[in-house]
């Protein structure tokens, strides 16, 4: 079948679910395999697509060996195997179509404003031809012949904040650091992705890297950069690999090096592979780490725009924030602002895990309500069971309850709500959940990376788990809940780094929004999602 | 100049000064743990959070440069929760063993605990199961009284470049530890003993020899003891007196007190280095043999042999001076007794930890008869007086006991950076011109620069010289000698900042006065040199008599017998 090409989703997650055997079932009946990266059904995984000639792209889910060739045996005869996922645009010429939904029509694909994922799962990210197809690189060819002053001003008109945790505007991140005075000044992205329920990063990283490499390479030009580093985490290797490769093919095609484009312009980038400690996300122990020192977090100031790596002006951003740049150098500062929140605008890739019945990472314009994310795009909750809360903003961040689910997803109104946007990983929890439990389960994640520089962030997420699990074994005092609402004003107040100062929000944040569920575990020592295990 | 609000007080401060440094000039005490005098910043206590106009959360005052308009509150009812607060978490982690810790009285975490009223603790204790590491002759770390302030790991890492310690694990599992949990006998430690000066509780103390002392009084043996130069600046202190007070004549009758049969002057010792010393730059002088560098401090030795054993020949072949006066109150002393050297004990006070380890080393013994028994540090001293009930501050003044209680100015000023240098000068210049040296004070090499470098002129011969103190400041030193950037004829190396004044078994000085703690110890050194009409090690008429009846002359068979001793690369494991 020479008119035929399987594309496998093959990154982390679809090997993850075996995509490996998958490709190879398809090889060894002679078909030419790609791999490409994840178009962020992660409930789908492993996930081919159908590529005959004359015919529209087909997707199978789940296609395991054997339903490789089932599906080979039916696309040689020009139908659909059964169980199909979706037809691309239309069905077109397939036989046995007439059941498979258009892909365009379903609420998990129209929902999305594909942005920075639209290469996604559909170009091979080891290959920079693909990219440069579908239009990569443009933005940084045009930044080069730009000002860097303009190309700073591109970014701060288009209202682009970091879409990492804070959400601090890049554009004026970027000036700070331009600013700065010095010899040398340091681009970072980091990559160091690491709250328990996110994973866009590693998604972006492994599916389209060029444009998280483009966005970087604009930031290292717009802020005076001739050195930029990729800080990736370790336990992500495949991410690391294909940064590595794309640099090198970026280089190999004139883009990085000496003079790039007969400019005056040189620029390097070196791929740094975190030694994988949660807290090396935080920019000042990034930096310690990339020093080779202990990744501790340093007071601020100085900021790292101040003296960074090396005691250096350094500009530090997020794999999607500046995958987000690359676009907005490629289509302008008011096409990206097209979409959006007054305040929050743009897309951003949302990490649907936990309860969700179909989890993955779905591109919604921020601003969009919690509920579309949840139930349109999520499908609501698996087998039926009802919801409970969604904790977004991960380990730091905290819960939505069913009264706000209606709120709409941007910076402002979350914090607002208690919680944090923070890198846009959604956990759902169904009715089974014990709130009491899931706030244990935040503090001890929080409690195991906590770097353990500062008191409040060591010993505050220590008590505060202790506090929490007086309550699941039934044996807290109401003196407890002020002990908890008190240490943990204390670690917002007073700890050293963003780690501390977000720890105790999500015991905070499930206490005030479910506060009878952990006074029947006091009173009546009553779990009633029985999870929980009282002492007699 | 930035014009600052603090506590009401508008204030002008330099640009770049920290909240923490601005509030101590209007006399506001901001209290802290991890922030030292002379160390880099951390800002892990938290216990000098502030809080500043505008700002949502609490800062550390310690790590927060003033601004232009900025207002602070470094009292207000919110921050003083909070400290209570963060105070109550340490303490709650911390063993309630205050009754018997090393450090009790003394630590700063039961001051600010009784300063902030602190009556329970909070939280239930928090038990850390940490052992004691007690495999080093010379500091003992006891893991569970450690606070992690990381001021160990700050001063062995930037005063001494041997960095020791770091922080390891995470979380409530994070511990100052030597690298991959090793135990301190297995790592590339010095012993200078800093590190149990910065720590602010009982974690960190030397390795405790008071019993060993006691068992020695105990023994039937001759025990003699010698007393280092700085120990009779600073004792006082810790008896209440203020530092530099010069207690020479008490520390002897309290030692009388004691039990011990004889008491010694280390000065003597300091005097008979000088004769050899001295003889031996002249050697060197007329040979061209550069960098001649002193070989008293026990903490400079371990750090060359540990991480310059390529340098290992610049090393003067001369003992320690506590070591020299050891092995003559063993062999001289010990003859004209009558008594076997091994029927004489030897116990040195010394302001160090580092005298510990080197009381343990195989090449400083004589026939196998090691030079001296046990080491007491001047903290230990204290200790000692105290138990055997001695009201020190009330003794009368007594003589160091002859023939080894004779000295000069010239070994007083030893226990100061720059004064074995002043002190070989004098020798030296007489030795090599044959004239009478007219100024015998040596300013160049005085004071508390990092180098401090002269050139002598010894009748037409130009004798370059470099004093350097802390270990960090050495090892720049020894690079710029390695590469072959400078060219002296002597060196001096001693590991503590200011010398033995600020040595690491020393009283431990406030913290926010200790270098004019040490200044002051210093200054009192070189006072009592010039009070002396001896003021010249080869003119001291005890020495002239030991190497008339015992020694001969300098670097002469005897004297190598009893003076001299050799060093070892150590094999980077510190053994």
């Amino acid at each position: 079948m020479t008119d035929t090409t399987i594309l496998v989703g093959s990154a982390t997650c679809g090997r993850a679910a075996a995509a490996e055997n998958t490709a190879k079932a398809f090889g060894e009946r002679g078909l030419p395999v790609r791999h490409v990266g994840c178009l962020g059904f992660c409930y789908l995984e492993p996930l081919i697509e159908v590529r005959k000639d004359g015919y529209p792209a087909v997707l199978y889910n789940h296609v395991d060996a054997a339903r490789a060739a089932a599906i080979t045996d039916a696309t040689e005869k020009g139908a659909l195997a059964d169980g199909a996922f979706a037809v691309r645009g239309e069905r077109g010429r397939w036989l046995n179509a007439e059941k498979t939904p258009i892909l365009e029509e379903l609420d998990v694909w129209k929902h999305q404003t594909r942005r920075v994922m639209s290469n996604c799962g559909v170009i091979d990210p080891e290959r920079i031809e693909d990219y440069l197809a579908a239009g990569g690189y443009t933005g940084f060819r045009r930044a080069l012949f730009l000002d860097p002053e303009r190309v700073v001003d591109e970014v701060d008109k288009a209202g682009l904040r970091g879409r990492g945790g804070a959400g601090f505007p890049t554009g004026k991140k970027w000036v700070l650091a331009r600013n700065s005075p010095a010899d040398e000044r340091y681009a970072i992205c980091n990559a160091d992705e690491g709250d328990p329920g996110a994973f866009m990063n590693r998604a972006l990283l492994e599916s389209d890297p060029h444009r998280v490499l483009e966005g970087l390479m604009i930031s290292a030009y717009a802020i005076g950069a001739r050195r930029a580093f990729v800080f990736v985490r370790a336990e992500k290797p495949l991410a690391a690999e294909r940064m590595e490769q794309a640099a090198q093919a970026a280089a190999a095609n004139g883009l990085l090096g000496d003079n790039i484009a007969g400019t005056n312009y040189s620029l390097s980038v070196e791929v740094v592979r975190s030694a994988g400690a949660f807290v090396c996300g935080e920019e000042t122990a990034l930096i310690a780490a990339m020093e080779g020192r202990r990744g501790f977090p340093m007071p601020r100031p100085p900021y790292p725009a101040e003296k960074g790596l090396w005691g250096k002006p350094t500009n530090i951003n997020n794999v999607e924030t500046l995958a987000h740049v690359a676009l907005i150098l490629q289509n302008g500062a008011a096409w990206f602002a097209q979409v959006g929140s007054a305040k929050s605008k743009g897309t951003k890739v949302f990490c649907l895990s936990g309860r969700a019945a179909q989890t993955g990472a779905y591109e919604i314009p921020l601003g969009t309500p919690a509920r579309d994310l949840v139930f349109t795009l999520g499908g609501g909750i698996a087998g039926g069971k009802a919801f409970r809360a969604v904790q977004t903003g991960g380990p730091s961040g905290g819960c939505l309850s069913e009264s706000e689910l209606d709120l709409p997803l941007d910076y402002e109104t979350l914090q607002g709500a208690g919680s944090i946007m923070g890198s846009g990983g959604v956990i759902v929890f169904d009715e089974q959940a014990c709130p009491v439990d899931t706030a244990k389960f935040f503090l001890s994640f929080n409690k195991a990376e906590s770097c353990g520089k500062c008191v409040p962030c060591r010993e505050g997420t220590y008590r505060l788990y202790e506090l929490l699990d007086k309550f699941s074994t039934g044996t807290a005092a109401p003196s407890d809940f002020d002990k908890i609402e008190r240490l943990g004003q204390l670690m917002k107040d007073a700890s050293l780094c963003g780690l501390g100062q977000g720890a105790p929000n999500p015991a905070l944040s499930l206490i005030r929004k479910f506060r009878a569920d952990f006074e029947k575990h006091m009173k009546d020592k009553v779990c009633a999602a029985n999870v929980c295990r009282m002492k007699p | 100049m930035v014009k600052v609000t603090i506590d009401g007080f508008a204030l002008d401060v330099p640009d770049g000064t920290t909240v923490l440094e601005a509030a101590k000039r209007i006399g506001v005490r901001i209290p802290t743990l991890c922030a030292y005098e002379g160390l880099a910043i951390h800002g892990g206590c938290r216990l000098c959070i502030v809080e500043v106009e505008g700002t949502r959360n609490l800062p550390a005052a310690c790590a927060l440069p003033v601004r232009e308009g900025m207002n602070v509150k470094t009292h207000s009812p919110r921050v003083l929760d909070a400290r209570r607060d963060i105070l109550q978490l340490i303490l709650a982690s911390h063993p309630a063993d205050c009754k018997t810790c090393d450090k009790h009285g003394r630590c700063e975490l039961q001051t600010l605990s009784y300063e902030f009223g602190i009556r329970d603790f909070g939280y239930p204790m928090r038990d850390k199961r940490h052992y004691l590491d007690d495999s080093s002759p010379a500091i003992w770390r006891d893991l569970d009284k450690c606070i992690l302030c990381g001021r160990c790991v700050r001063a062995c890492r930037d005063w001494q470049s041997v960095g020791v310690y770091d922080f390891a694990n995470r979380g409530t599992q994070l511990t100052v530890t030597p690298a991959f949990l090793k135990n301190m006998i297995d790592t590339s430690c010095v012993a200078c003993g800093q590190c149990t000066i910065v720590c602010p509780t009982g974690a960190l103390s030397e390795a405790e020899s008071v019993t060993k002392v006691r068992e020695l009084l105990a023994s039937g043996k001759r025990v003699v003891a010698q007393v280092a130069p700085s120990i009779r600046v600073s004792l006082g202190e810790l008896f209440g007196q203020p530092p530099g007070t010069l207690v020479t004549g008490k520390i002897v009758t309290a030692l009388r007190r004691i039990g011990f049969a004889d008491v010694f002057d280390t000065n003597l010792g300091a005097d008979v280095t000088i004769v050899e010393e001295a003889s031996e730059l002249v050697a060197s002088v007329k040979t061209g043999r550069t960098h001649l560098a002193s070989s008293c401090c026990p903490a400079w030795i371990n750090f060359i042999e540990e991480y310059y054993p390529d340098l290992l020949s610049y090393l003067s072949s001369c003992k320690s001076p506590q070591s020299i006066l050891g092995a003559l109150a063993k062999s001289y002393y010990a003859q004209k007794l009558g008594l076997k050297p091994s029927e004489v004990a030897v116990v040195s006070v010394m302001p160090c930890t580092a005298k510990k380890w080197e009381a343990q080393r195989g090449e400083l013994a004589v026939d196998g008869v090691p030079d001296v028994d046990a080491i007491l540090t001047t903290r230990e001293l204290a200790r000692l007086i105290r138990e055997e009930g001695i009201d020190f501050n009330a003794l009368p003044d007594s003589d160091f006991d002859s023939p080894l209680g004779i000295s000069s100015g010239a070994g007083a000023i030893f226990g100061t950076t720059g004064g074995v240098t002043e002190a070989a000068l004098r020798t030296a210049y007489e030795f090599a011109t044959g004239k009478t040296l007219g100024k015998v004070e040596f300013e160049q090499v005085r004071g508390f620069a990092n180098l401090k470098e002269a050139t002598v002129d010894f009748d037409g011969v130009p004798v370059k010289i470099a004093v350097t103190h802390t270990l960090g400041a050495a090892r720049s030193l020894l690079e710029s000698l390695r590469q072959g950037k400078h060219e002296y004829q002597f060196v001096e190396v001693m590991a503590c900042p200011g010398g033995c004044v600020g040595g690491g078994g020393q009283p431990i000085p406030p913290r926010e006065h200790r270098v004019e703690t040490i200044r002051k110890r210093a200054q009192a050194l070189y006072d009592l040199d010039r009070s002396l009409l001896l003021r010249k090690s080869h003119e001291n008429p005890a020495v002239k008599q030991l190497y008339a009846e015992f020694l001969t002359q300098p670097l002469s068979p005897a004297a190598h017998k009893y003076l001299h001793t050799t060093y070892t690369a150590r094999r980077g494991d510190g053994r």
